[in-house]
């Protein structure tokens, strides 16, 4: 057989296989994925009202209406956080504290609290009412919640004790860690390049950590519980 | 007739084995050994488990591992929270191969306990700056065109308590805080055209339906690119503890902005600031400042055997160096095996399929001569990112990060077998 006719009929099951794929592609039109499917359904406003809780912690975009006093805060405070957070937010045993560690970002030993780290006031309101108190998350009204952060506010000496708390007056505190942080992410802020494969110590290798194995924290994973 | 010729063989047989076995004896072969305690059933004795019957089918309707595998679990630190419900345990690496991690033993890290979703009763909310907000049954979710991805999840704290120095003794704890399963569900982009996001859109917030309705923001631009909205893990529906019945997947990107449990996704044009992504999950550097929205996990890797867990007990000679390699930008091109603190390295072979954001497995044989060694690894991803030192990560990171500590790691072998965790220069 010679090269041509045997490359011909290979050319004509390729046309045949073509013509046969333009058909099937018409006839499957229907079939292919629309650009929307129509699946689910429109959300409600009351749905989305009842589960929009969050607030935009940088303007405070979210915040709901309502107010609170840190005189009525101390109370729910000492009733509802004092018994993991301290009376004073001095946190109890391994339990978050959630006041003190200014001027502490720098040194070895770093204490990241409301007021040493947090940004912005409004992002108390969202955390506190999304998930505290730890056990009974989104149990405080808003009103609880405006005086809670309002107390929490008071002991970091950042609201005056006989302060009232609404979205304006929230929105309006600055946070001393407020230009704490860098966005746009600098990495890899490591050496790049081709790595070194032979002779590449100009000492030879000192230990300068080796402490694991005596320290004596690590659980035992290589028994049965 | 046929039945006396039977007999007759049969006694002429028992005969002739009588007299052969007389022969053993007297000839002095070694007598059948005492039995000693754990070895009833090795050769030349029948085991145990071959002369009774075993269980039926579906006497575990849901198959567990061997009772003998009983150590490999899921292990937590205790010292390292106030409370299980905001806490954080870590896959035994030691124990596995390969690059996919058995559900059942994937680490962790919930901020309010595991929530008991009942699917019926489940629903994905999408709303803000989109056309149509919309609700989502997991019916309809399951309607859409599924994919499924096979991708690591880490967490950023993986490796943060060596940022000072060696501190845990076991490739469980140092590394353990990543994962690696096959992952079903719906592009993100797909769920997001349904809505209709607005021009003016720019980032995503996401959150759980968990205790601590857990929000992180993401850029709309990594939601439209690679993100998935999951319903199965390695085959079978989500596992309570990784997100059961909806969570997002966020290929490469940290483990906290893969929000289990999700429930509701919102659309803004800016970021929410919210607690996780500046109480935690921000890298504070030696100037005070902390970096904030370093969402990429970059190149990792670690040797899983020999490890603290898995000494080498046989001495010296023949030992397959085994390990696990990652990287948030893409596929692993190299991983580097050094048996003497750095100094010399040799590539280790990929295990294929070598896949975008998944765990990629290395080996190298090595043969050790018994003396002390330090072993490292060091991964090298498509984007030509190299795993650097710890020295290098401490030069531009300081020591108070917590976060994204991705440095070559080190064994040292010491002459008896055993290994530890150490740090070098
Ligand atoms: C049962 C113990 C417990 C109680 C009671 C409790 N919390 Fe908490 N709180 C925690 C834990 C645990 C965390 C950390 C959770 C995590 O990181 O996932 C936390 C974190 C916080 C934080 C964030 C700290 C930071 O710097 O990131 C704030 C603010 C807070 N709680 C406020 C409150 C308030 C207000 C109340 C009372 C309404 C309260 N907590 C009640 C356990 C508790």
């Amino acid at each position: 057989m010679s090269r041509s006719s045997r490359r011909r009929p290979l050319v004509a099951i390729a046309a045949a296989l073509l013509s046969a794929a333009l058909v099937a592609g018409d006839a499957f039109a229907q079939d292919r994925a629309p650009q929307r499917f129509g699946f689910g359904r429109a959300a409600t406003a009351a749905e989305i009202k009842g589960w929009d809780i969050d607030v935009r912690a940088d303007d405070g975009l979210g915040l709901p209406p309502g107010k609170g006093t840190v005189a009525a805060g101390e109370k729910l405070y000492q009733e509802q956080c004092a018994s993991c957070h301290g009376e004073f937010g001095e946190g109890n045993g391994r339990w978050p504290e959630l006041i003190g560690g200014e001027k502490t970002l720098r040194s070895e030993d770093p204490r990241k609290t409301v007021a040493s780290f947090w940004p912005y006031a409004p992002g108390i309101f969202d955390y506190v009412r999304r998930t505290m108190p730890f056990a009974a998350p989104q149990s405080l009204s808003d009103d609880d919640t405006y005086s809670i952060v309002a107390y929490l506010l008071n002991i970091n000496d950042l609201l005056p004790a006989d302060a009232t708390l609404d979205a304006a007056a929230l929105k309006a505190i600055r946070m001393p860690n407020r230009d704490g942080f860098v966005q746009g992410d600098p990495r890899p802020d490591v050496p790049v390049g081709e790595p070194c494969m032979s002779k590449c110590r100009k000492e030879p290798p000192r230990i300068t950590s080796d402490l694991a194995q005596r320290l004596g924290v690590t659980p035992d994973n290589r028994r049965q519980k | 007739m046929n039945e006396r010729t039977n007999s007759g063989g049969r006694r002429r047989f028992l005969a002739r084995a009588g007299l052969v076995g007389g022969a053993a004896l007297a000839g002095g072969l070694p007598p059948v050994r005492a039995l000693a305690k754990g070895e009833e059933n090795l050769p030349p004795n029948v085991p145990e488990w071959m002369r009774t019957l075993g269980p039926g089918v579906t006497a575990s309707p849901y198959g567990t591992p061997s009772p003998f595998e009983k150590a490999v679990v899921r292990r937590s630190v205790e010292w390292l929270t106030a409370t299980e419900q905001s806490s954080i345990n870590f896959t035994p690496l030691h124990a596995l191969e390969g690059i996919i991690t058995p559900s059942g033993l994937c680490f962790e890290r919930h901020h309010g306990g595991v929530p008991e979703i009942d699917p019926e009763q489940h629903r994905l909310m999408i709303h803000g700056m989109v056309e149509r907000p919309l609700l989502f049954t997991m019916d309809d979710i399951l309607r859409f065109p599924s994919v499924s991805r096979i991708y690591f999840v880490e967490c950023p704290a993986n490796g943060g308590m060596e940022w000072k120095g060696a501190q845990m003794d076991g490739v469980q704890f140092t590394h353990g805080m990543v994962h690696c399963c096959e992952w079903t569900g719906v592009k993100l982009s797909t769920l997001l055209a349904e809505a209709g996001v607005s021009p003016s859109a720019k980032w995503i917030l996401a959150e759980g339906a968990d205790a601590a309705a857990m929000t992180r923001s993401i850029p709309l631009e990594k939601a439209l690119d690679d993100c998935l909205v999951c319903y199965a893990q390695n085959g079978e529906r989500i596992r309570p503890e990784n997100g059961y019945p909806l969570r997002l997947i966020v290929p490469g990107w940290e483990g906290n902005v893969n929000i289990k449990w999700l429930r509701r996704i919102k659309l803004g044009d800016r970021p929410w600031h919210h607690r996780e992504e500046t109480s935690k999950y921000t890298d504070l550097m030696p100037d005070g400042k902390a970096r904030q929205f370093t969402f990429l996990m970059e190149a990792n890797s670690v040797i899983t055997s020999p490890c603290p867990e898995k000494p080498m007990k046989h001495g010296k000679g023949f030992h397959e160096i085994r390990g696990i390699a990652w990287s948030g930008s893409g596929k692993i091109r190299r991983v580097d095996v050094s048996t003497d603190g750095g100094d010399n390295w040799r590539t280790a072979e990929l295990q294929e399929p070598v896949l975008s954001k998944a765990l990629t497995r290395f080996r190298l044989p090595w043969t050790w001569d018994g003396a002390p060694a330090l072993l490292q690894a060091r991964a090298i991803d498509e984007s030509g990112y190299v795993q650097p030192t710890i020295e290098q990560l401490r030069k531009s990171r300081g020591l108070n990060s917590i976060y994204h500590k991705n440095s070559i790691h080190t064994w040292r072998v010491n002459a008896d077998g055993t290994v530890n965790n150490v740090q070098i220069i």
